[in-house]
């Protein structure tokens, strides 16, 4: 079954009223275990994101995080987004399927370090929708164009760990 | 490794290359906890419209993120890193990343050295552009 592709798409203020709602906080633990797991999906070789003998080596307290990666995907039936794991945004919901946009793509993302993330920290996770916008492109119909902000805090502290913004793209 | 004093605007890092064929999606999937189907389920509808099942965006971000962080070593720690998902690439398709120095610069007593980088896809097109910044202790 191919999808169908939407032909006009407007954002309506009902959507515009989501932007800025801040979700419940979330914890994430970034564990040995944690880092490992993402540094084999991505293909890493080098022993410090593996071996906590070569990372103390290297001067690292722990397993240093990979850039890019943030946190335990943390799942918890229920309370978790089914495919892509963390938590369910909470509060009144952006639901594009209800629109026709079954697609969903991702646009880009960007992430600040105010340090570098190690095994052990704790960071207590937020996000929310920052800005809509939409875009027509000859293969996909017009598409909704959803920006998040997410800010990730020591959980130990409050201090402020990481920033990221990420683009997604509903078709 | 990097020193502060012997970077140069216009050095280019070692490139990276990377196939990743549904096996490795799968490890990706389970490392990052996105399990979007679109990435390596066969039957899936979307992959269905597009063709094949496409890398992860976020995969080829992190792939971006192992050449800068591949560079620095333990040697300083990357700042910000910030890409583009342009064009797709399809499950086993070869892709280049590759970065270039483009700025040395102090603030706030930090030495920052920042980069263009980006992958290629086995035709030369830039699918995933972006920048990064990163600190060197020295």
């Amino acid at each position: 079954m191919v999808p169908p592709m939407a032909e006009s798409f407007e954002i309506t203020d009902e959507m515009r009223s989501l932007i800025g709602i801040e979700s419940d906080p979330w914890t994430y633990e970034v564990t040995t275990t944690s880092v490992r797991a993402f540094a084999r999906g991505v293909g890493y070789t080098d022993p410090v994101y593996f071996d906590l003998e070569a990372a103390k080596a290297a001067g690292y307290a722990s397993l240093p995080a990979p850039p890019t990666y943030l946190g335990t995907a943390v799942f918890i039936p229920g309370r978790s987004n089914d495919t892509f794991s963390g938590p369910k945004a909470t509060g009144p919901q952006l639901n594009p399927r209800d629109y026709g946009l079954d697609g969903l793509l991702d646009g880009g993302t960007e992430t600040v370090y105010e340090r570098q993330i190690v095994a052990g920290d704790v960071l207590t996770v937020t996000s929310r929708l920052s800005a809509l916008t939409t875009r027509a492109s000859k293969g996909l119909g017009v598409m909704l164009i959803s920006t998040s902000e997410t800010e990730a805090r020591d959980a130990s502290d409050g201090s402020l760990v990481a920033t990221q913004r990420a683009q997604a793209i509903f078709y | 490794m990097p020193t502060f004093a012997d970077v140069n605007v216009g050095d280019e890092l070692p490139e990276l290359t990377k196939a990743p064929d549904r096996s490795q999606l799968v490890k990706y999937a389970a490392g990052s906890g996105d399990y979007n189907p679109l990435h390596f389920d066969p039957d899936f509808p979307q992959a269905i419209q597009i063709g094949d099942n496409i890398i992860h965006g976020r995969m080829k971000y992190a792939s971006l993120g192992e050449l800068v962080a591949n560079w620095v070593g333990p040697s300083g720690w990357v700042r910000a890193i910030a890409c583009q998902y342009r064009g797709m690439d399809m499950r086993g398709a070869t892709f280049t990343c590759k970065g270039v120095v483009t700025a040395k610069r102090e603030e706030d007593g930090r030495k920052l050295v920042d980069l263009d980088i980006w992958t290629e896809d086995a035709k030369g097109a830039k699918t995933t552009p972006g920048t990064a910044t990163v600190v060197l202790n020295g």
